[in-house]
Order: structure tokens, then sequence, then C-alpha cells
């Protein structure tokens, strides 16, 4: 073994190898990386399997509750949150219209979410945040919110009230 | 185009010198002999990375406390989608990682390469094997169920063992007294705080000295001309590593990774086994007793850690041939003799009941709910094969209807008639009569018409035993003396929790003479066949709380 050197392997053939092994080296990659990017990406972008809530709850008596008078009630509701089932406590603004109807609005301003309230002087509902302004149909009267306050199913029992889904933000709308 | 892209990459390269240095590494000469043998390492550094991956994405859906945790865990089982492949992933790829560093080590020792001046290469590496076990071990009690629970008292005793630093170790691993919230948070503080840095530390020093030295060369190999790491090498690793991964992959879909029921420290019938790789420690242990057991459980695990980081002082010949190292060899058959005896016997002293769990809480359980009756009509259900005609929401046949619906508009008095004789409800049908007594037809109609597309999942996953079980509670009238899930009478003790009352092997010797065990008992007694005895046993037990 004298004279050791490197034969230098034909043009054609030599590069033809080397282009299998790259080829080769990128595609198994990028298999690799599909097989676990992919699924990765499923678990957590996926909603987790709908485990159902309570549907109705009932957040009290309204018939003494006076026509275009909004009041806030209080109730409890158990909601799914992750691997827990939680008791936690809501608002709904509850207004009894004209004609006898009985709205109940999402406790937070469609604006970023902060909690509003009723300005009795106003006559409007006013989130202290940015300002904005509701009337007492859930329009926006004034400020940066960028739709109608969200609502919340309604079904009366006898003059019990009953909420059901909020309804009116896109992201909840199922 | 080109030459902007040519731009930006000098651009790059001139501020951060990134190019040339990835150059540098995958242009680096190894001697001619290297090839295939000589991919294990990489193959161990790619199963890191899917553990530090796939473990991120666990820990994002995970609670770290030991209640939480194991909800959680049962959180990404079945309601995630993916969360049980992410699970198998970083469970089997565990398992694998250790096949693979052993694999590893042993492939650099029978060539010989720890040699200098390679000794501080192998001495990092056995840190780094160490390091793996330790994930396994702080791994093992994350679930937080029973088999994680049991198997980290036996280790944390263990720990206490040690001569000299044994009260230190159990304190500093939380497990003075019982094992609870402190230990917990110390072994997941381990797994994802401490180790993951250490490793990626020692790997990358691992790595920096095997380019320091050079891949080993075999005798020979300084008359060869050198070769470069790409592509050729860089493809045979990359091979290794994407038949790895297949195999990682189809194991996570295909082998179950059992969850058994929650930590129970006051289960007095739990027979903890430990992680396949440590079987043959606890094995070892069984070997000595009394005062010398501390021989078995530290002094000789360590003396063999100690041997493994010298090998290079030990072994200070000459380079030679693999072929001619028979010493090595003969060293490396011997240890594998030994580890798989001791597996061996391990595996033959565990008693089947810790070897298959009961219960696996990894899947749907509504049908642990269930009243014993409704269970014995899955047992029906699966005795007549109704599934080869009628479809259960989206399996099954078609032939027949959808029994997910049919249930909405028919009584359980129909649903008999129409059993007996389907063509007397239904003329025409083609569905055969089923030859079952009153009582059994009533069992049938009773689970179907709980049957709806929500459970029908989920009562297509109740085990065999459980409706093997529910049949034999029935035949032998349990119910008219004791409860089961709000059903049945209240003259004998409700059955609900009775794993938490009492062991199996009570229970078991109960059925065969209840005076003997309670004496007060006004039970008969029951002479079941072995089969008979296991499935109803495991039956109530599985009975939730």
């Amino acid at each position: 073994m004298g004279n050791v050197q490197i034969v230098p392997p034909r043009e054609g053939e030599g590069t033809s190898r080397r282009n299998f092994y790259v080829v080769a080296i990128y595609g198994l990659w990028g298999a690799i990386s599909a097989a676990l990017g992919l699924p990765a990406l499923v678990y957590l972008l996926f909603p987790p399997k709908a485990k159902k809530g309570e549907e109705w709850i009932e957040v009290g008596d309204i018939g003494r509750l006076a026509p275009l008078s909004p009041v806030e009630l209080t109730f409890r509701r158990t909601r799914v949150d992750g691997w827990k089932v939680i008791s936690e406590k809501s608002t709904a603004w509850v207004v009894k219209t004209a004609d006898n109807q009985v709205t109940a609005f999402g406790p937070q301003c469609t604006h970023l979410g902060c909690a509003y309230h009723w300005e009795d002087a106003k006559g409007q509902f006013l989130c202290p945040c940015h300002t904005s302004l509701f009337s007492i149909d859930g329009k926006v009267a004034a400020g940066p919110a960028p739709r109608p306050l969200d609502r919340y199913q309604t079904k009366l029992n006898g003059s019990k009230l009953l909420l059901g889904k909020l309804q009116g933000s896109p992201e909840k709308k199922s | 185009m080109r030459r902007r892209i040519r731009g930006v990459n000098e651009w790059v390269e001139h501020r951060t010198g990134i190019q040339s240095a990835v150059r540098q590494f995958l242009y680096e000469e190894i001697p001619a002999s290297s090839g295939w043998h000589q991919v294990l390492g990489s193959v161990a550094m790619f199963l890191f990375m899917v553990q530090a991956f796939t473990g991120a994405l666990l820990a994002f859906n995970y609670a770290p406390t030991p209640g939480d945790a194991y909800n959680s865990l049962r959180y990404i089982l079945t309601e995630l989608t993916g969360g049980r492949l992410m699970r198998g992933l970083h469970h089997w790829g565990a398992s694998m990682i250790v096949v693979v560093v052993v694999l590893h080590m042993v492939q650099v020792f029978l060539y010989g390469a720890y040699k200098k001046p390679r000794e501080a290469t192998w001495m990092v590496g056995v840190v780094l094997l160490l390091l793996t076990l330790a994930y396994g071990l702080t791994g093992y009690l994350l679930p937080w169920d029973n088999r994680a629970y049991w198997g980290t008292v036996v280790t944390t005793q263990i720990a206490g063992q040690a001569p000299v630093l044994g009260p230190y170790l159990s304190r500093l691993l939380g497990g003075e007294g019982a094992i609870g919230v402190v230990t917990f948070a110390r072994f997941y503080g381990l797994h994802v705080l401490l180790l993951p840095p250490a490793t990626i530390f020692l790997i990358v020093l691992h790595v920096f000295l095997v380019r320091k030295h050079g891949v080993a060369p075999l005798p020979g190999d300084e008359l060869k001309a050198k070769k470069k790491f790409y592509p050729q090498q860089v493809f045979k690793d990359t091979v290794a590593i994407f038949i790895a991964f297949a195999i990682l992959f189809m194991m996570a879909v295909a082998v179950r990774v059992p969850l058994e029921q929650l930590a129970d420290p006051t289960d007095t019938s739990y027979i903890p086994r430990p992680e396949w790789y440590f079987l043959f420690l606890f094995q070892t242990l069984k070997l000595f007793s009394g005062p010398l057991e501390v021989v078995g459980s530290v002094v000789l695990p360590g003396l063999a850690v100690l041997l493994l980081i010298l090998v290079p002082f030990i072994d200070r010949g000459q380079m030679v041939k693999v072929t001619r190292r028979t010493v090595a060899l003969a060293f490396v058959l011997l240890a594998a003799i030994g580890w798989g005896g001791l597996t061996a016997a391990a595996v033959r002293s565990t008693p089947k009941e810790a070897l298959a769990a009961a219960v696996d809480y990894s899947g749907p359980t509504d049908w642990m709910q269930l009243s014993p009756e409704e269970m014995v009509g899955i047992a029906y259900f699966r005795q007549e094969n109704c599934v080869s005609c009628h479809a259960i929401g989206d399996q099954g046949k078609a032939v027949g209807p959808d029994l997910t619906k049919a249930s909405i508009h028919k009584d359980a008095a129909w649903m008999i008639q129409h059993f007996k004789r389907p063509s007397a409800m239904r003329p025409g049908t083609s569905m055969p009569p089923i030859q079952l007594t009153d009582a059994q037809l009533n069992s049938l109609a009773a689970f179907l018409l709980k049957l709806n597309e929500k459970n029908a999942t989920a009562l297509d996953n109740a085990p065999d035993f459980a409706a093997q079980g529910a049949l034999l509670y029935q035949t032998n009238r349990c119910g008219a003396c004791h409860l089961v899930n709000g059903g049945g009478m209240k003259i004998g003790p409700p059955l609900n929790g009775l794993s938490k009352r009492q062991s199996r092997s009570w229970v078991e010797d109960h059925f065969a003479d209840p005076r003997k065990m309670a004496p007060e008992s006004i039970m008969p007694s029951y002479k079941l066949a072995p089969k008979d005895l296991e499935n109803l046993t495991s039956y109530l037990f599985a009975l939730p709380d």
C-alpha cells in the first residue's frame, strides 16, 4: 500500500451519488419534521373534545323588574376550564324593554373586555376604560366599541329568568 | 435573484461567520473506516431532542401538582387531539433513549474508542447515561397514578439507605416520611428545570471532545485517506435516525400507554414495579437481605458506575482491531447475560396482577357509571354480535338501523317483543330472532335505551372483564342485597369504593367463605371458577367510588 492516492471517481457517478445523499438527507429530515410538527400543531390548535356544561342557568326572579331600568344580576355557573369543571360567579345586565321583552347582556364591553355599567343619568351603558357608550338596546352609541353588546339566550319560566349561551361575539359562536 | 441571495449570505457570513462554522462542522474529516457502526451517538442526540420537544408540548397542558397532574394527564389523553400520540412518543422515547445510549456505549466499548486521548469523552458519556436514567426515575412519578406513586416510594427509600448520605438524599428528594407535594415538586423540578440544561451542557461538551480528538480511527486507518463527514456519513446518521423515529412513532401509535387509577397511598394491595430498565436493580436488591440490603441497593450499583467511569484507566493497551478484543467482547456478553437473567427473574417473580393494570384510565371511563344490568346488556350485545348488522354511531355495518338513534322512538316492551319475533313487530325485516331469556332480553333493552351517539364510543370501550363480571353479578343475583351505581338493595354493603376498603385477595377469599373474613356476614358463600372470580373481582374493583 505504498502509493495511497485518492482515485477521483468519474465525474458523473460521483455527483449523482452525492446528489442522492443530499436529497435523501433533506427528504428524511423533512418527513421527520412533518411527522412531529403536524401532530404538534393539531395538539396545540384543535379545541378539546366538547364537554357539555350547564345548558340553562336560573339567574333570578324578574317579576318586579321595572321596564327600561337595567340591573346587574349575579349568578353562579359551572364552566369547563381545561381539565377542571369550575363554579364561578358571573353577571348579566338584564333589561326589561317597554313591550315587556327581556334582554340580558354579557357583562363585558365589546371593545377590549372591560366591565361596563349603567349610567342612570345618561341613560346609557358606559365603559370606563375607553369611554364606549351603548344605548339601552346594546347598540354602540359612541366610542371605540366595534359591535353591539353580546346577548345571552334567554328563556322565561314564569317570572324566573333563565340564561343560555352568550351570543354575539364572533369567537364564541359555535 | 440568485445574486441577491448570495449577497444576503455574504452579509450574514461577514457578521456572524455562521456559514463557515456550519461548513467546518459538516466537512470535518473522519477516518476511512467510519460508517454504520458510528451512527448511534447521533440517534441518541436526536431522541433527546424528541424528548425535549414532546416534553414541552405535554407541559403546555400539564399541571405539576399531585392531584391535578393526574387529571391534566387524563385531559391530554382523552380530550386533546394528538395528546395520546404526544404522551406515547414521550413515554416510549424514554425507553428508546436508554436502549440507544446503552448500545452506543457498547459500541464504543467494543471498539476501545475510549482509549487515550479520549478518556474524558468516555467519562462525560457515562455521566450522560446516568442523566438519562435520572430522567426515567423522576419522570416516572409525574403521571401520579398508583404505579408512579408506589414506584417512587421504593426509589426514595432506597436513596435513604445510602451510607452516610442517605438521610440527606431523602431530605433532598422530599421523601422524608410520606411522598407528597414536596417530593412531587422536587421530581418535576429536576425533570424539567435541572436535568435538561445539564444534559445540553454535557452533550455539547461530549460532541466538542469528539471533534477535538476526531472520530476514533481503527488500526490501519492512518494509511488510508480521510473522508468528509458530509454527505456520506450524515446520510448514514440520517437513515439510522429515521429508522429509530419510525419505530418510535409506530410504538406511540400502536402500543397504548396505560394510566392507572389516581395514586392511592392507602392502597395496601398494590405491588409496585419499576420501569423495565430498572428491573435488574430491583432483582439485585432481592439477593441481599437484612443489613446486607444496602450492598444490593447502593454499594453494588455505585461500584458498577465507578468501574464504568474508570474503564479507560483500567484498559490502557494499544488500539487493536475489534475482532481481537475478546476480553471486551466477553465482558459485554457477561454483562448482557447478567442483565437479561436478572430482568427475566424479576419479570417471572412479578404476579400477573402487577403486570396487567385491570383498568386503563387513559381512555373514556363512562362505562363505569353503568348499572350492572346495562353492563350485562353490553355482554349480550357482544355475544349476539349485533354490530355485524347494526351501526353504532359511525361504527359497524348499516344493514339494520343505527342503534344510537333507534332508542329515541321505542320503549323497552317494544324492543323485547321485537327481539323475540322481529318480523311480528316489523314485517319484512331480515333480523333473526334473539335466543335469550326474558331477563336477558331485559338487560339488552336497558342497555340499548341508554345508548346515544355521545356515549356509544365509550360503551364500545367497556373492557371484557367488566361485561363478564356484570354477567356473573347478575346470574348470582348480587343486586338482591348490594348496591352498585345507585341500583340494587341495601341489605349488604354498597359495592362502590370496594377497592378502597378491601384488598383483592380479601375479596376473593370472602367469596369462598364470607364468615371467615367477616364473622357477622350473612352472605352465602360462592364457589366461582378462577376465571369468573377474577372477572367479577376486577369488575367490582373498577366501580367508581
